[in-house]
């Protein structure tokens, strides 16, 4: 049944993405300002908010797990930010490209920037911790509360261009904005691309939640035979 | 300057979907590990409990 819907969100997502990856290199317009460049955006954007979706995702089953010391909530959280971790690394990649041909550069020490690269490193530290400990309970507990912790990270990401004067772009999207700064087709394109890239998410964190069931089972099999 | 602009925007996409495609592959390898080592724990379980068995004095 796992699979099925594992198969059936990945289908989806590849249908949803084929057709709009046609749709935004054959079909809209090169931005007027930045020329074909922007259509990283496309990536760019619906990536963070993917993977900070995931964080706050993360962020609910450590909570749970800390509340009700369930082993399957501190699994995927584990599961979850992994996967998270992969888009968030995509969209700071994307923007380094973006950033070499608009500023010149491939990097600057932007707020926004360094606190994406700051929030990547956590949620690196995240699962390094993980792999650091070797018993159970005490890993889940202190891996939630850094998962917990290091959400307010992505809150700083967020807020960053509005709190501080920062290189990177401001807000676009109308429901941040009220509309006006970025072409109705164009954003359409992106939470179409937003759409297939949660569902891709979705279905990669069923396949690593069972890696670590697998996991789990590996490990309590082993300490039974060593009881014994 | 639009020849170089588009060479990196498929830098980009391609830089994108390499990034996905080597998490999924790192994920199916770590997926056939782990089934490889439960299936020899497994059999270790097995193997174990039939000597523990065979080690038990017979009840008369």
């Amino acid at each position: 049944m796992r699979e099925k819907i594992v198969y059936g969100l990945v289908a989806a997502a590849a249908i949803i993405l084929a057709i709009n990856f046609y749709r935004i290199m054959l079909v809209l317009p090169d931005d007027a300002m930045q020329g074909p460049i922007y259509r990283i955006i496309y990536f760019h954007v619906p990536a963070a908010i993917t993977a900070f979706t995931g964080f706050f995702v993360a962020l609910v089953l450590s909570a749970w797990y800390l509340s009700s010391g369930k082993m399957t909530a501190d699994s995927l959280a584990a599961s979850v930010t992994e996967v998270s971790l992969v888009f968030a690394v995509l969209n700071l990649v994307t923007g380094s490209i973006w950033a070499h041909v608009i500023w010149g550069v491939w990097w600057t020490w932007d707020a926004r920037l360094t606190s994406m690269l700051v929030c990547v490193l956590i949620y690196a530290g995240y699962l390094m911790l993980r792999q650091a400990i070797d018993e159970p309970t005490r890993r889940a507990r202190l891996s939630a509360a850094l998962s917990i912790f290091g959400f307010a990270d992505v809150v700083i990401v967020w807020k960053s261009i509005e709190w501080f004067r920062t290189n990177h772009p401001q807000p676009v999207l109308s429901v941040r904005t009220g509309g006006g700064h970025m072409d109705p087709r164009m954003e359409a394109a992106l939470y179409i691309n937003l759409l297939a890239l949660v569902l891709f998410a979705a279905a990669l964190t069923i396949v690593r939640a069972r890696q670590e069931a697998a996991a789990r089972e590996i490990d309590s099999l082993r300490r039974y035979a060593n009881a014994y | 300057m639009d020849a170089r602009n588009i060479a990196f925007m498929f830098y980009g996409l391609l830089t994108a979907w390499l990034i996905v495609a080597f998490y999924v592959v790192s994920l199916a390898r770590r997926s056939a590990r782990l089934k490889k080592e439960l299936d020899d724990v497994k059999q270790l379980m097995s193997a174990n409990t039939a000597a523990a068995t065979e080690k038990q004095p017979a009840r008369r």
